[in-house]
């Protein structure tokens, strides 16, 4: 049995993408939780209720909405968005006891996030922003992939980007991100991670080079945000070589690109790898915003590869494995002692952690 | 839920070194070359801490 990382409840974890959640039922499953979502007619809100029906565990997500009321698609068992079955076929008593769970729910800057723990304790003021998803002036392009792999590995990858140079050579590796010393920073109450990485003299990457046409070599910074559990944050900065920003922080000859990336565990061994990327420039041209997408998506599936290997490759160790952190695990190793915080709190009775 | 607490923990490396520098926010530093002894050493805070010295 490999290590799996424990969940963390008490949390919000993104669950979709806006878009993704209209007038057709979505199901995903998010802390082994399976759930199901759609849009309400009545105010456009998101809709998160526990995906089984009451009566034989008929997937909801498998049925239909008639309204804003999901009819099992088995048997007719009705449901209102607060989860209350509202209807039983051939009787007219609906059983008190007839109620699926109903999940708290935001959303955020172009996120659907739901809460997984007790909702009294869902505070909707706690979610991480990522304001650039949804602000006049950028554009993002984005999808989802799903992981064979414990979230933990996800979390590991995206810390530490030195595996850019050997796994995404071609995309967005070059020899200076492995080569470049980070600078690491965390704040422990907050939960968050920062990891820097500044490449004064750096090759441009095809993924770059081609969306902004910088032919020669790039000044590149990569400031990374994680906010556990989900969300990370990479501020991407590129400009030509020796190009800085102003004293006063204009910055007209610089490329900006945020990377955000939703980690969120499905079930064990399994998570949702959402990922976007934003820019503030070449807003209007398709052609770079779909060079854009193919691209990353590439990245992505790279990185999908190369868990799910990770993963079944653990899967053959004998308990008790060894592994050897150098430098560039430094923040991937703070992020897993916030997980494991994270883990412990929302184990812990309300009074407890309060 | 936690929340900030601009109790900041900071991990450089020294220029042409492999040697790490941690900075702990009540000022205190350590080296280290094993990332996983660092945070030991920094997450420790205040065990182990000398207070900042101060030049006159």
């Amino acid at each position: 049995m490999p290590h799996m990382t424990a969940f963390a409840r008490n949390q919000w974890y993104v669950v979709a993408h806006s878009h993704e959640v209209g007038r057709e039922l979505l199901g995903r499953t998010v802390l082994g939780e399976p759930l199901v979502l759609y849009r309400a007619e009545d105010d456009g809100r998101p809709v998160v209720l526990h995906d089984r029906c009451v009566h034989r565990r008929y997937p909801l997500s498998a049925s239909g909405l008639d309204g804003d009321r999901i009819v099992c698609g088995y048997h007719g068992f009705t449901y209102d968005r607060t989860g209350a079955c509202v209807y039983v076929p051939g009787q007219r008593r609906v059983p008190r006891t007839a109620r699926v769970a109903s999940y708290p729910v935001a959303e955020q800057d172009a996120l659907v996030w739901v809460w997984i723990g007790d909702p009294a304790r869902a505070d909707p003021g706690s979610i991480p922003r990522a304001p650039h998803l949804d602000s006049p002036g950028w554009v993002t392009v984005g999808g989802m992939e799903s992981v064979d792999a414990d979230y933990g590995l996800l979390v590991d990858n995206l810390l530490d980007l030195s595996h850019e140079t050997y796994l995404h050579g071609g995309h967005i590796g070059t020899p200076e991100v492995a080569e470049t010393p980070i600078t690491t920073e965390v704040d422990e109450g907050a939960g968050v991670v920062r990891v820097s990485r500044h490449m004064d003299d750096a090759e441009c990457p095809p993924f770059y080079a081609r969306s902004t046409g910088i032919g020669g070599r790039i000044t590149r910074w990569q400031d990374i945000e994680y906010h556990a559990p989900c969300l990370y944050l990479l501020h991407s900065r590129i400009a030509p070589v020796g190009v800085v920003p102003g004293p006063d922080g204009s910055d007209p000859h610089g490329f900006h690109t945020e990377i955000t990336y939703a980690v969120t565990p499905s079930a064990e061994g399994r998570v949702y790898d959402f990922w976007m990327v934003s820019r503030d420039w070449a807003t209007d041209d398709a052609e770079v915003g779909e060079f854009l997408r193919s691209s990353n998506r590439a990245v992505v599936l790279q990185d999908v590869d190369a868990l799910n290997l990770l993963q079944r490759t653990l899967g053959t160790e004998r308990t008790g494995y060894q592994e050897l952190s150098i430098n560039i695990d430094t923040g991937g190793l703070a992020a897993r002692r916030i997980l494991a915080r994270l883990v412990e709190e929302g184990g812990k009775p309300v009074e407890e952690v309060r | 839920m936690s929340g900030p607490t601009g109790e900041v923990y900071r991990v450089d490396r020294l220029p042409g070194t492999d040697v790490l520098l941690g900075t702990c926010h009540c000022g205190a530093e350590h080296t280290a070359e094993d990332p996983a002894a660092m945070w030991e050493w920094l997450l420790a805070h205040p065990e182990g801490h000398l207070p900042r010295r101060i030049d006159p």
